[in-house]
């Protein structure tokens, strides 16, 4: 599984980033970015659509 | 702060062709109006100060939000004035500007509010917390609201903006001019916002002449395109910060104390399973959302069935958005540990609440230290607690008996 961040749609409300700063990274301006290209480490795939589901700008999505 | 005017608008009939943000019963529990107008007229329409459009589903409020080409933030605060700042700047930038302008305001703002900068301010934040409580010793009943609440955001942003820490009751007054006293004469609004601009002028003075490690030296150094920001640029965005920071959030940390003083079991959960204090947070905004923003149509645009005409304003009520069963399951329901919420509290787009990760620290800190150290608590007279007036919801007085003093 794999989290993609899409950079036009993200205004940096930081829900993913409070919500698990393990999997997602904020850059200087508040913006998410993915961590190791987004890859989810096996057994945080609930957590990764739990930032998907919390995402108020529908800008999280993940890939299997 | 208390409004001492009388009021002289008439009371509201029909929500649906008349309704008024600032009238006592809306103001007092605005919930069954909105899921009213959500059934029947998704957008209502009043000719009250001068013609207000008001949606109350997400999804159209979400559709305004984004939709910068029809409608203008060059005001945002609905009120008897006729708007007087011009796009793209408007009186405040950001928060006034439209694109493509409004970017470059608020890029160079975001640095200062970015989580990892604002987390730092946590143990300010907490201290000063324990310090409001420590305020409170030999007292069985507090007023949540103006013995705490509203005491935790002025003296953080003072700190932020480089104002002094002891000018909270003068920000409040600038606060209660603005935000509170909407349906007050033009001309009374004039004045309270020159009052305002004399007061800001002589501190950004003083700072052009003793530069400091602060927000208003930062914009008075900041540039875009090469060029500083105008010494008004630089007045207007601290008001903003001045008056956006304030009292949204002191109304946040008020509307979350109201909501465990009066619900027993919300307020036993939290105080047995305090890691829930992270959804507890998120759930506090999404029902109590303070803020409800407002545009300016552009240019007539048709939502829902009904044409938004140009000129007229149009409230944007986040927190009705947040209580559309359309888009929450259980959404007139508080639920603590709620793992969902995608909330719209901080707003949606490009004019997202600059200042949420501070909003979220401060709100987050106030609680757990108030549970911390008052570990029960409820309401002393659930009929002496009043909300502000206008676009931002929060409890003014908020009578409290402390049942329980953990140290």
């Amino acid at each position: 599984m794999r989290i993609v961040i899409d950079a036009e749609k993200c205004q940096g409300h930081n829900r993913c980033y409070s919500l698990a700063p393990e999997l997602v990274d904020v850059d200087d301006l508040g913006m998410a970015q993915v961590i190791d290209g987004g890859i989810v480490p096996a057994g945080s795939e609930d957590k990764a659509n739990l930032l998907v589901a919390n995402c108020p700008e529908y800008a999280i999505s993940v890939v299997e | 702060m208390t409004d001492t005017r009388v009021r002289t608008a008439p009371p509201v009939i029909d929500w649906a062709t008349d309704f008024d943000h600032t009238d006592p019963v809306w103001v007092d529990n605005p919930f069954p109006i909105w899921d009213d107008l959500r059934k029947r007229c998704p957008v209502a329409h009043s000719d009250r100060f001068n013609g207000v459009f008001l949606p109350t589903r997400a999804e159209d409020i979400h559709a305004i939000a984004y939709d910068t080409d029809h409608f203008t933030s060059r005001a945002v605060v609905v009120s008897t004035n006729e708007p007087i700042a011009v796009a793209p700047i408007g009186g405040a930038p950001p928060i006034t500007s439209d694109p493509p302008f409004h970017q470059h305001a608020r890029k160079i703002l975001l640095p200062a509010f970015g989580p990892k900068v604002i987390e730092a301010l946590r143990p300010r934040v907490v201290e000063l917390c324990h310090k409001l409580i420590d305020d409170m010793e030999g007292r069985d009943v507090v007023d949540g609201a103006a013995d705490y609440a509203q005491n935790i955001p002025p003296a953080v942003i003072a700190h932020m903006l480089g104002l002094p820490m002891e000018d909270g009751d003068i920000f409040r007054t600038f606060i209660h001019n603005t935000l509170g006293n909407v349906d007050a004469p033009p001309e009374e609004r004039q004045a309270a916002f020159q009052q305002l601009d004399h007061y800001l002028d002589g501190h950004l003075n003083d700072h052009l002449e003793n530069p400091r490690d602060d927000l208003i030296t930062f914009l008075q150094n900041a540039e875009i395109f090469g060029n500083k920001l105008s010494f008004e640029h630089v007045r207007g965005t601290i008001a903003l910060l001045m008056i956006a920071g304030i009292d949204t959030t002191w109304s946040a940390i008020g509307a979350s104390l109201f909501h465990l003083a009066s619900t027993d079991s919300d307020r036993a959960r939290l105080r047995n399973e305090p890691q829930l204090l992270s959804t507890a947070v998120e759930e506090f905004l999404r029902a109590y959302a303070p803020v409800t923003m407002a545009r300016i149509v552009k240019e007539d645009v048709e939502i829902s069935g009904t044409v938004l005409k140009e000129g007229e304003w149009c409230l944007l009520p986040f927190p009705a958005a947040n209580r559309d069963p359309e888009a929450f399951v259980d959404a007139d329901q508080f639920v603590i540990d709620r793992a969902e919420n995608r909330h719209a509290a901080f707003g949606l787009g490009i004019h997202r609440c600059l200042g949420s990760n501070l909003a979220r620290l401060e709100l987050s800190v106030a609680v757990q230290v108030w549970m911390e150290r008052f570990p029960d608590f409820i309401l002393e007279d659930p009929s002496a607690v009043t909300w502000a007036p206008g676009q931002v919801r929060g409890p003014r007085i908020l009578p409290i008996r402390v049942l329980e003093r953990a140290y």
